[in-house]
């Protein structure tokens, strides 16, 4: 018998509220099953579990708060049997559910903005019900999955008031950002940052995309972020002191290079989930996956482990971003590449002043971890691989 | 596909990749990219969006004529 416990799904993350379970006792589980949706502050996440067995018994109920590590469920292992009577219930951590008052539909708009869970905001607009307009029996009276399904259905006046103004999915602007205060907070404070920039003539890299692209339609193209991407993957294969983690005062080097990619989101906000084993896949493929990633970040329906898993992470400011950007590193991670807007400015070749593309790339990497002569290398690497898009 | 239908394409297109805005709102001749905060990737799924619902290739040398709303209306009316 083990415990499925809440995971940690970043450095910013404290609890989770359990808004579905898509297992039930008896289901068979093995690794990567989705087997929950989490609300956390960085929107709805589907939980998998890294285990294989049965479930014997859900311990959290849907719509209950649970702190990182509380129990979540119990799962007999294969070759197990399941106790006669269940194991004695672990005592709860977390908040008790509370009960549910009938929900009144206020007559006019609130005052101030209602808080609605992820999985509430999508139920209702099934349901044609505007949730700021319900009266939330969650935690600081949010309103939960519970209150949207317990509200009447709307009648046809309700249906035609306009709604309140709000993001179509997902988080709590207000709550996405204490989470990323947590996390470059505590970045800052643990992470002593070294920082190294570079300028990238990045024709040869645009040169072959354009002659790529135009052989090809709008939805098999590339974008420039794929060939930087693959060549930081490359690049992090020849200085692997900055993929991985710093955990309990050491570095640990990880094997997969998992790259977070950074995605603002409409309405305020930033997540980094992974594109995973970029070093492995082809341009093509990285296009398809980070397209998939950046519609699942802003659209829902990230996994848990798209944001445990980078090793390393990648800002790029896209094409009409600032000039260079530095980050700050997302711990236990140890490095982040920061990349500028690419622009026409003048370069030198051969002697003479020429107006090339060109990107600005920054690393910030922990100084614990490595030093700054491994991150000239890896900048470098990354220039180098870029002149050769041939090869990516 | 008249004018108006191609205009209602395009509003329909940019709710889909900026649902928080209103395109109605816009004037001809602004950016999109800036006034509805696209970046590159928003802006490549509008032109796969764009070029499947009406089924014509748009090459990426064309992309600028898009950058804005009368300019895109003229350009998918061609």
């Amino acid at each position: 018998m083990s415990d499925f416990v809440m995971p940690s799904l970043g450095a910013d993350m404290e609890k989770g509220t359990v808004v579905e379970w898509r297992i039930k006792p008896g289901s068979a589980v093995k690794r990567g099953d989705v087997v929950a949706v989490v609300e956390t502050l960085k929107g709805a996440i589907e939980v998998e579990i890294f285990e294989e067995g049965t479930v014997a018994e859900l311990i959290a109920k849907e719509g209950q708060e649970v702190p990182v590590g509380g129990v979540l469920a119990r799962i007999t292992r294969p070759g197990e049997t399941a106790p006669a009577q269940p194991a004695p219930q672990p005592p709860l951590p977390a908040t008790p559910q509370p009960k549910i008052p009938p929900p009144i539909i206020s007559v006019t708009a609130p005052s101030a903005r209602v808080k609605v869970s992820p999985a509430a905001r999508r139920r209702a607009a099934e349901r044609g019900i505007d949730p700021d307009r319900l009266t939330g029996t969650g935690i600081d009276g949010s309103v939960t999955l519970a209150d949207v399904e317990a509200a009447p259905a709307p009648t046809p006046a309700e249906a035609a008031l306009p709604k309140a103004a709000k993001p179509r999915w997902g988080f709590e602007p207000s709550e996405m950002r204490q989470a990323i205060a947590a996390a470059v907070s505590r970045s800052k404070r643990e992470i002593p940052h070294y920082y190294l920039t570079t300028t990238i003539d990045m024709s040869a890299a645009l040169h072959w995309l354009q002659a790529y692209n135009k052989e090809r339609l709008p939805d098999k193209r590339l974008l420039p972020a794929v060939l930087a991407l693959k060549a930081t993957a490359k690049a992090l294969r020849e200085t692997p002191q900055l993929n991985g983690y710093w955990e309990s005062g050491a570095f640990r080097a990880m094997e997969r290079i998992n790259i977070g990619w950074a995605v603002s989101l409409r309405g305020g906000g930033l997540i980094a989930p992974a594109l995973r084993d970029v070093d492995r896949m082809t341009l093509p493929e990285v296009m398809a996956a980070l397209r998939d990633l950046v519609a699942r970040a802003r659209g829902g329906g990230l996994r848990s482990s798209e944001l445990t898993d980078p090793t390393f992470t990648v800002t790029s400011l896209g094409d009409r971003g600032a000039e260079s950007v530095i980050g700050v590193i997302y711990p236990p991670q140890v490095a982040i590449l920061g990349l500028g807007r690419i622009s026409k400015r003048p370069w030198v070749v051969d002697n003479q002043v020429a107006a090339r593309p060109l990107m600005a790339a920054s690393l910030s990497a922990d100084h614990r971890a490595s030093d700054g002569h491994t991150g000239g290398l890896f900048l470098d690497a990354l220039d180098r691989l870029l002149q050769e898009p041939d090869a990516l | 596909m008249n004018e108006s239908d191609i205009r209602n394409l395009i509003f329909d297109v940019l709710s889909g990749i900026a649902p928080e805005a209103d395109p109605t709102k816009l004037a001809g001749t602004v950016d999109l990219r800036a006034a509805l905060d696209l970046d590159s990737m928003d802006f490549l799924n509008f032109v796969i969006a764009l070029s499947k619902r009406i089924s014509v290739n748009i090459p990426e040398a064309d992309y600028p004529k898009l950058f804005t709303l009368n300019g895109a209306i003229a350009y998918l009316a061609k």
